[in-house]
């Protein structure tokens, strides 16, 4: 018997399980490597070289070199370990999730002043919007 | 003996730390969040706490891939604020109390809790953002903390009941220990939030408000709330809220409630905020 995933439904939502965790294993710990500074001066001098020293795929280095965070999530990365990249790019939190919705960081910071996402249609794939 | 005597539930968003370190809490967008604290700094200035149990979670800071504990305590005698990619926080190094930390291992695990201890780790915003958010800047805290981490990094988290569960196994361990000690408890995280995918900025104020509702007022009903709902309802990272359920479960039934407030945004969450006593 299989495990039970009820959260695969959700729209736009990656649920960080054991089967990511796993997947993602390698692009995490390459993560944690830039809470050093030392490592992070290392990958900002040649991000590539950097890279091919951990044991990734390739679709997950160039996920990171294009600081597609989408593509690294679904590739096992978790955003709180994302989250060393972005901050070694000197980027905030908010910049980061702009970019995985599509809106620039504007319209981003605009719709989570207004009170954020609605729930209204973002519970279910298919769910209509509004209802 | 030492005694729990209150609670303190509160977000430990990041930007709130950087809007204290940098000195913003006067501008506009952060005057509003701030003006909710005011209570709580000054009742805690009054209530003066020896030791706080702080349950929090670690944002893969301390806690790589390597290891990943389900819930932790930390017995150590101090731990520094972790460097999270950009420089440690410009706060004071957290004091913890070993003596009852291994007090409390001892005895929680006894009560079929099985504690990971940790005699060294750094501590991120989860920890040291609630610290600045009840006590300002001070040069050194004014109390004792001891840090509880929870994963709800990796899922699936320990469910809500037994952190409710967890909550009350502390309170009984807390009442064991043979010191004079006023001890209070704070849950952190949430409220709804998510910080990835497409459907990031998801913000549920019907499901927040209802949870600061019967965390007070109907706990018992409030620690059965599957996984799933937190996920479905209030984001990816909204599952931060079962934290909330050991400070919960280690007070009495019936509380005091001083204060409540809710607010959006921070950032890209809601924030909520409680303080609760026990009743005597």
């Amino acid at each position: 018997m299989s495990l039970d995933k009820p959260y695969t439904n959700i729209p736009g939502t990656t649920i960080f399980d054991a089967d990511m965790a796993r997947i993602g294993y390698h692009l995490n710990q390459f993560c944690m490597s830039l809470m050093k500074a030392e490592n992070r001066e290392r990958f900002k001098a040649d991000e590539r070289a950097y890279l091919n020293e951990w044991p990734m795929t390739e679709e997950q280095k160039l996920a990171v070199l294009d600081r597609d965070y989408n593509r690294m999530m679904d590739q096992g990365g978790n955003i709180y370990f994302l989250a060393k990249i972005f901050s070694s790019d000197g980027l905030s939190f908010q910049h980061a999730a702009a970019t995985m919705t599509g809106m620039s960081q504007e319209e981003y910071a605009q719709m989570m002043l207004n009170g954020g996402r609605s729930p209204q249609g973002n519970r279910y794939l298919g769910e209509e919007k509004g209802k | 003996m030492a005694k729990i005597t209150a609670g303190v539930a509160t977000s430990h968003v990041p930007a709130i730390g950087a809007a204290i370190d940098l000195g913003k809490t006067q501008e506009p967008y952060w005057a509003p969040l701030f003006e909710g604290y005011e209570f709580a700094k000054q009742w805690i200035a009054e209530e003066k706490p020896d030791v706080i149990l702080l349950v929090y979670n670690d944002h893969a800071s301390a806690f790589s891939m390597d290891f990943v504990p389900t819930f932790a305590i930390g017995c150590a005698e101090k731990f520094e604020p972790a460097d999270e990619g950009w420089g440690p926080r410009p706060v004071p190094t957290v004091e913890g109390h070993p003596r009852l930390a291994s007090h409390l291992a001892q005895s929680v695990i006894q009560q079929d809790f099985d504690l990971t201890i940790v005699n060294k780790m750094d501590v991120d915003h989860g920890l040291t953002v609630p610290l600045s958010l009840m006590f300002g800047q001070p040069d050194a805290w004014p109390c004792k903390v001891i840090p509880i981490a929870v994963n709800v990094v990796l899922f699936p988290p320990p469910s809500g009941r037994r952190c409710y569960e967890l909550g009350k196994a502390l309170r009984k361990a807390v009442d064991s220990f043979d010191e004079d000690l006023n001890v209070q408890i704070w849950g952190t995280g949430g409220m709804s939030h998510q910080l990835q995918g497409p459907r990031a900025g998801l913000i549920n104020q019907e499901f927040d408000k209802e949870f600061l509702e019967k965390i007070v007022n109907n706990p018992e009903e409030l620690s059965r709330k599957p996984h799933i709902d937190y996920v479905r309802e209030a984001g990816s990272e909204g599952i931060e809220l079962v934290m909330w359920l050991i400070m919960r479960g280690a007070l009495n039934p019936e509380v005091i409630e001083k204060k409540r407030f809710y607010h959006v945004p921070a950032s890209n969450t809601a924030v909520g905020h409680l303080v609760l006593e026990n009743k005597e």
